[in-house]
């Protein structure tokens, strides 16, 4: 539970120190800094349905080229399909490469781009406005998160707890990583002597 | 002199309870949950120095009004004596601390050792929440760590208690026996998802919450209701926080800069329109507990008087929310009360005593 603080914080006075027009970097968050838009991240939420279904279609087709992956080596083919997926999902959804998707329980807005990267549902600090308490002009992750889900079919997937972020699997592919998982599991329930 | 107090050691006052059936930890808090009673809680202001003596001095005023104390993790992300450092002083002393842990400055490794070490000590219950952000506070460069959150680390140390293990798996050789909570903030957007994200810290561990400042008794009574269609209030103990603001100007600027906070505009009016600022607050602080302790589904209450801590007395007592019941207070032993008085007479008093006197009254 947060306290109330003294008067004026530390960050307050840099900011007002200078006049607007001086060179003031610690003014904007590094984050803002890179980023100065939310719109393609807005859009890929308000049409999560859409996604969702896309996504289920698209990991199937995943699964189908498995054999591909394997004979090429899915160690060989983790860097061009990481360099895809972190364009496309950047551009999408923000994508932070955390390794770990979890934008379908999550209403396909991406937990990461947090601030506090919570993973489970939003902090106490979310303003009346539904923006987020560090980057005052960001709508919060997770007020979006539960506006996505509802649009969703498997949107009560939001409601599951997720585990700590593991981070050895940063800058990983998430989308490799999910097919060789789901290649794995079907090759043990077509044959489960094979494993025993 | 003294009689032993309800749930105190024997043995000492620093010395966990009896284990009980059903009770997960060996603290005073949760057997006051347990036992149906509406149960106060308070948060102690940290020091800035390395005085124990400031700690004790701290926690001395809510003697016998409060059931736990409540030691904040550099809340607001301002730099103060850390809540392991507190807990183990209190515990000392016989209180019943609630170790805040915060996951913005520590990782998954310093967390777990850090319940390890408080459970050590005797704290027996810990408080799970995920902090607030760096740029709140004095030293807005500091590397935000937020390696777990609040439900990560609820499921975490629950791990520990019940299976024994730490998140990788190793064994622990002796649970920690913990009590634990979580952070409940229904006056902040998105506000249909709360009751159901409460839901899911139940899940994850949590057994009891507190809540952010309640100004506004009509959007608490909504949230509860939620919560008890859930059935959250019979898996969890929710104290719903409460807290006197000073005067209006306080409650705008806490409005406006501290973030999570609802401040009602009539709240803001009522105190403008007082003579006394500083005792409407604390007035309209009584009255919304009054109406609070009502609502089917409030175990206790969450009193947080960021330096008014001299008022928690008072608002215990005017409220009446202890109906009667008093706290266990920290004692002097009779012994070590026998060795003051003589020493202060001896010291003070311009006597001389024989040893025959002394014989005389010792009995």
């Amino acid at each position: 539970m947060s306290d109330k603080q003294p008067a004026v914080t530390q960050a307050t006075l840099v900011k007002k120190a200078a006049p607007k027009s001086d060179y003031k970097p610690a003014d904007v968050s590094p984050q803002r800094r890179v980023q100065r838009t939310f719109a393609v991240r807005l859009w890929s939420i308000r049409h999560s349905r859409l996604l969702e279904w896309f996504y289920s279609r698209f990991a199937d087709a995943f699964l189908l080229l498995h054999p591909l992956w394997k004979g090429i080596g899915y160690g060989r083919v983790e860097a061009p399909v990481k360099f895809v997926e972190k364009r496309v999902k950047g551009f999408m959804f923000d994508c932070r490469m955390c390794g770990q998707c979890v934008l379908s329980s999550t209403g396909m807005s991406c937990p990461m781009n947090c601030p506090k990267q919570l993973r489970n549902g939003p902090c106490g600090g979310v303003r009346a406005n539904g923006n987020c308490e560090v980057e005052p002009d960001m709508p919060c992750v997770w007020v979006k998160a539960w506006e996505g889900s509802r649009n969703m079919v498997h949107g009560d997937k939001i409601l599951t707890v997720q585990k700590p972020v593991d981070q050895s699997l940063r800058e990983t592919s998430a989308w490799l990583r999910v097919t060789a998982q789901s290649a794995a599991a079907r090759e043990t329930t077509q044959n489960p002597g094979a494993s025993a | 002199m003294n009689g032993r107090q309800r749930d105190e050691n024997p043995a000492g006052i620093h010395l966990p309870l009896d284990p009980l059936p059903g009770h997960t930890s060996r603290g005073r808090l949760e057997r006051v949950l347990r036992r149906g009673e509406f149960a106060v809680t308070t948060e102690l202001n940290p020091p800035d120095s390395a005085d124990p003596e400031d700690v004790y001095n701290r926690a001395k005023i809510f003697d016998g009004w409060v059931d736990a104390i409540n030691a904040v993790d550099a809340s607001g992300a301002n730099c103060h004596m850390s809540s392991v450092g507190i807990c183990a002083l209190l515990t000392r002393m016989g209180y019943a601390p609630i170790m805040q842990i915060a996951c913005r400055d520590k990782n998954r490794i310093a967390i777990q050792g850090d319940v390890l070490g408080g459970a050590a000590m005797g704290v027996a219950n810990m408080l799970c929440l995920t902090g607030d952000g760096v740029q709140a506070g004095d030293q807005p460069g500091a590397k935000p760590v937020f390696d777990l959150d609040s439900m990560s680390l609820l499921e975490t140390i629950r791990i520990m208690r019940d299976n024994g293990k730490f998140l990788s798996g190793r064994k622990l050789t002796t649970p920690p026996q913990v009590f634990l909570g979580c952070a409940v903030n229904p006056f902040a957007p998105p506000y249909d998802f709360r009751p159901i994200h409460l839901g899911k810290k139940i899940a994850a561990g949590a057994q009891f919450a507190q809540t952010q400042y309640c100004f506004d008794v009509p959007m608490f009574r909504t949230f509860m209701q939620k919560a008890r269609d859930l059935g959250h209030t019979e898996k969890l103990f929710l104290l719903c926080g409460v807290g006197p603001l000073a005067s209006a100007k306080t409650a705008k600027w806490i409005r406006s800069n501290v973030p999570g906070i609802h401040i009602p505009d009539a709240v803001i009016k009522r105190l403008e329109g007082a003579q006394d600022q500083k005792k409407e607050g604390k007035q309209l602080c009584i009255d919304i507990i009054n109406e609070v302790k009502e609502i089917p589904g409030v175990a206790g209450i969450h009193v947080m008087a960021y330096r008014q801590e001299e008022y928690v007395a008072e608002i215990v007592d005017e409220s009446g929310v202890l109906k009667g019941r008093q706290p266990w207070k920290r004692e002097i032993r009779r012994d070590d009360q026998i060795v003051a008085d003589r020493l202060e007479r001896i010291l003070h008093e311009d006597i001389t005593e024989t040893q025959v006197d002394l014989v005389k009254t010792a009995h």
